[in-house]
C-alpha cells in the first residue's frame, strides 16, 4: 500500500471510492457512482483544497497515467473518472514478442483494478460525443455529464480507406495487429499456420505513425520465429518511407547479421491496394507482391472521437496542443495526449511518451484547478526494441519547453541509441515494462 | 527531517531557475519537484520505488549527495551505462538537485523489491 501525506482519512476515502467504482463497473448504483455525490460537496477535500471533476477518456499509456497522477497530485477533492471501452489494458509495447513467440498476450494484459483502488472511478463504456464548449459528454450506457476538464487520450485509428480493397471482408484475413489484442493473437496464428518456405509481407505506412521502431522490431521478431521454426521462409518489408525511420544502423546490424538473407527490405514502396483473394499487396507503382501472410499497417490518424469533436487541425490527421498544459488549441479545457497529438520535433508516438504527456496534463490540471499558472514540463522518452527473444536496443531523448518558440524540443546533446543490442538491455526492458505498468495502473 | 531538506533544495532550484510568476510561487516546492521526478518513474517506478527485477534500480531513499554524484558521473561519461549517460545530459544541475531532494525524501517500498513486484499483478 502507498502511504499518503493525509494518512488515515485519505486511505479510508480511497477505499470508499474503490468500492463505489466496483459497483459502477457492475452497473449498479447509477452513473459514475461517487462522482455524483462529489457535486453535492459531500466529498472531503484534500489538504491542498484542490477541487474539480475531471473525465479521462481512454485507458492506454496516456490516459491511465493521467488518471493515476490526477489522483496522486490532486488529492481527494479531485474526482477522476476514467472511461475505457475495454475491460483490460493490453500493452502495445512488447506485443511484437507475441508474434515472435516469446510472450503470450496474457502476459501483456493487466487489470484496471489498481486504479480503482487508488481512487479513480473506472467506467467501462464508450464516449459518443463531447461538447467542446460546455464539456458535456454523452456515453453509450452512462447518462450524460459535464466536467470541469477533460483529458482525451484516444490513440490512433487506422485509415483503411487509404488501401483500396481492404474492406471489412478483406480485414478478416489481412491483419494490421497495430493495436495489441485479438489482432496480435490472430497474426501469430497465421504465422504458425504458414508452411516453411512461405513469405511474410509487412507494409509500413508513411511516418508519422504509432511506434516508429515498431515495424522494424516486428520484422526482427518474425525473423526470429522463422529462424528457429521455419528457416526456409522469407520476409518482405514494403516501407512507404524512403528509409528505415528509427534505429536504422542497429536494425541493419541484425538484418545483416543473425537474419542475413532472410529479409528483403524495400523502401519507397507505398501499398495502396490489396488483392485479398490472392493475398497480394499492390503498390502505387503497380508492383504486385504475393504473400502467404500479408500484414498491412494502414496510415494512422487521431482516433475518430478527436475528429468528431473538432480537435483535429493538423493535416486532417492530428490534434495540435499547447505543450505546457497539453490542451487542444481548438478547445481549452480539453487536454489531448499521446499518439493523437501533432508530435513536437523529434518526439515519437510511443507509450513511454504518452505516459509523460499524461503527467504533464495531470500537473497542469492540478495547477489550473488551484488557480495557479502551470510551469512548462520536462519530458523524456525511451523506446526499447527486442531484436530476438533476449536482446534489446534503445533510443532515448529528453525534451525541454522553449518559452520563446512555445514548443517542446529535444535537448541538444542528450539522448541517443545503444551501441548494439544486448541481453543487459533486454533485462532493463523487462524492468521498464514492469515499472511503467505499475506507474500507470496502480 | 529529510522532507524539509528536500523542500529547501527544490525551492532554491525554483529561485535559481528564475521562478516565474507570483502565482507559480504558490505551488509548493515539493509539488513542483514531484512533477519533475515523475519523468523518472516510467523506468524507476512511481516516486522512485522500482517494482524490482530486470536490474532497474529504485531511486527512493537514495541520499541526495549520492544521487547528484551519480548523475554527474553519468553526464560526464565516467560511470558506465547503457542509457543513463544519454538521459543525464538532458537535465540542468538545478533540476538534478531538485530530483535528488525529492527521491531522498521518499521511503523505499514496504517489503522492498518483493513488495513492489507483488503490486504488478499479472505482469510476468
Amino acid at each position: 500500500m502507498k502511504i499518503n501525506d493525509s494518512g488515515f482519512s485519505r486511505r479510508r476515502f480511497t477505499k470508499t471510492l474503490g468500492s463505489a467504482s466496483a459497483l459502477t463497473v457492475l452497473g449498479a448504483g447509477g452513473a459514475f457512482g461517487l462522482a455524483g455525490c462529489a457535486s453535492t460537496g459531500a466529498a472531503p477535500s484534500a489538504a491542498s483544497g484542490t477541487q474539480g471533476r475531471v473525465l479521462v477518456i481512454g485507458g492506454g499509456y496516456g490516459g491511465a497515467t493521467a488518471a493515476k497522477y490526477l489522483k496522486k497530485w490532486g488529492g481527494a477533492g479531485v474526482q477522476v473518472t476514467l472511461v475505457e471501452r475495454q475491460q483490460h489494458f493490453i500493452s502495445c509495447p512488447l506485443s511484437n514478442l507475441v508474434l515472435g513467440g516469446s510472450r503470450r498476450i496474457e502476459d501483456l494484459t493487466l487489470p484496471y483494478s489498481g486504479l480503482a483502488e487508488a481512487g479513480v472511478v473506472v467506467v467501462r463504456d464508450e464516449v459518443l460525443s463531447i461538447d467542446r464548449v460546455t464539456r458535456k459528454v454523452t456515453f453509450v450506457r452512462t447518462p450524460e455529464q459535464s466536467f470541469d476538464r477533460i483529458v482525451l487520450s484516444p490513440g490512433v485509428d487506422l485509415n483503411f480507406s487509404a488501401v483500396q480493397g481492404l474492406d471489412d471482408e478483406a480485414q478478416k484475413t489481412i491483419l494490421h495487429a497495430w493495436k495489441a489484442g485479438p489482432q496480435t493473437v490472430a497474426l501469430r496464428r497465421q504465422l504458425e499456420a504458414m508452411p516453411d518456405g512461405g513469405v511474410y509481407v509487412l507494409s509500413i505506412p508513411l511516418a508519422p505513425y504509432r511506434c516508429p521502431p515498431g515495424p522494424y522490431e516486428r520484422t526482427c521478431q518474425v525473423a526470429h520465429y522463422f529462424k528457429t521454426h521455419k528457416p526456409r521462409s522469407k520476409i518482405v518489408v514494403l516501407d512507404a518511407n524512403p528509409d528505415i525511420t528509427s534505429k536504422k544502423g542497429l536494425f541493419l546490424q541484425e538484418w545483416n547479421g543473425q537474419y542475413k538473407g532472410m529479409i528483403d527490405y524495400q523502401p519507397n514502396m507505398k501499398v495502396t491496394e490489396v488483392d485479398a483473394r490472392n493475398r497480394t499487396a499492390i503498390t502505387e507503382l503497380g508492383d504486385r507482391i504475393e504473400a502467404d501472410v500479408l500484414n498491412i499497417v494502414p496510415p494512422n490518424t487521431s482516433a475518430e472521437i478527436a475528429h468528431r469533436t473538432g480537435l483535429v487541425n493538423a493535416n486532417d490527421r492530428w490534434c495540435t496542443v499547447d505543450w505546457v498544459t497539453m490542451e487542444s488549441t481548438e478547445a481549452p479545457g480539453i487536454h489531448v495526449l499521446g499518439d493523437a497529438t501533432l508530435s513536437a520535433p523529434a518526439m515519437p508516438k510511443s507509450g513511454h511518451m504518452a505516459n509523460q504527456h499524461g503527467k504533464a496534463a495531470a500537473a497542469a490540471i492540478v495547477e489550473l484547478l488551484n488557480g495557479r499558472t502551470p510551469q512548462p514540463p520536462m519530458m523524456a522518452n525511451t523506446c526499447y526494441s527486442f531484436v530476438d527473444d533476449k536482446r534489446v536496443m534503445h533510443v532515448a531523448s529528453v525534451h525541454r519547453y522553449d518559452p520563446q518558440k512555445k514548443m517542446i524540443e529535444p535537448v541538444a546533446g542528450a539522448g541517443g541509441v545503444s551501441t548494439a543490442a544486448s541481453e543487459l538491455e533486454g533485462s532493463y526492458a523487462n524492468g521498464w515494462a514492469r515499472n511503467i505498468w505499475n506507474d500507470m495502473l496502480t | 527531517m529529510t522532507r524539509s531538506r528536500y523542500a529547501a533544495a527544490a525551492l532554491s532550484t525554483l529561485l535559481a531557475l528564475g521562478g516565474g510568476t507570483s502565482a507559480a510561487a504558490a505551488t509548493s516546492a515539493t509539488q513542483q519537484a514531484g512533477y519533475l521526478a515523475a519523468n523518472c518513474a516510467n523506468c524507476h517506478g512511481t516516486d522512485g520505488r522500482s517494482a524490482g527485477g530486470g536490474g532497474m534500480p529504485g531511486l527512493a531513499g537514495l541520499s541526495s549527495a549520492y544521487f547528484i554524484e551519480q548523475m554527474r558521473l553519468f553526464r560526464d561519461g565516467k560511470r558506465q551505462a547503457t542509457i543513463m549517460h544519454q538521459i543525464a545530459k538532458g537535465y540542468t544541475e538545478e533540476q538534478v538537485a531538485a530530483l535528488a531532494g525529492y527521491f531522498a525524501g521518499q521511503s523505499a517500498a514496504p517489503g522492498g523489491a518483493q513488495g513492489g513486484a507483488a503490486r504488478a499483478g499479472a505482469v510476468k
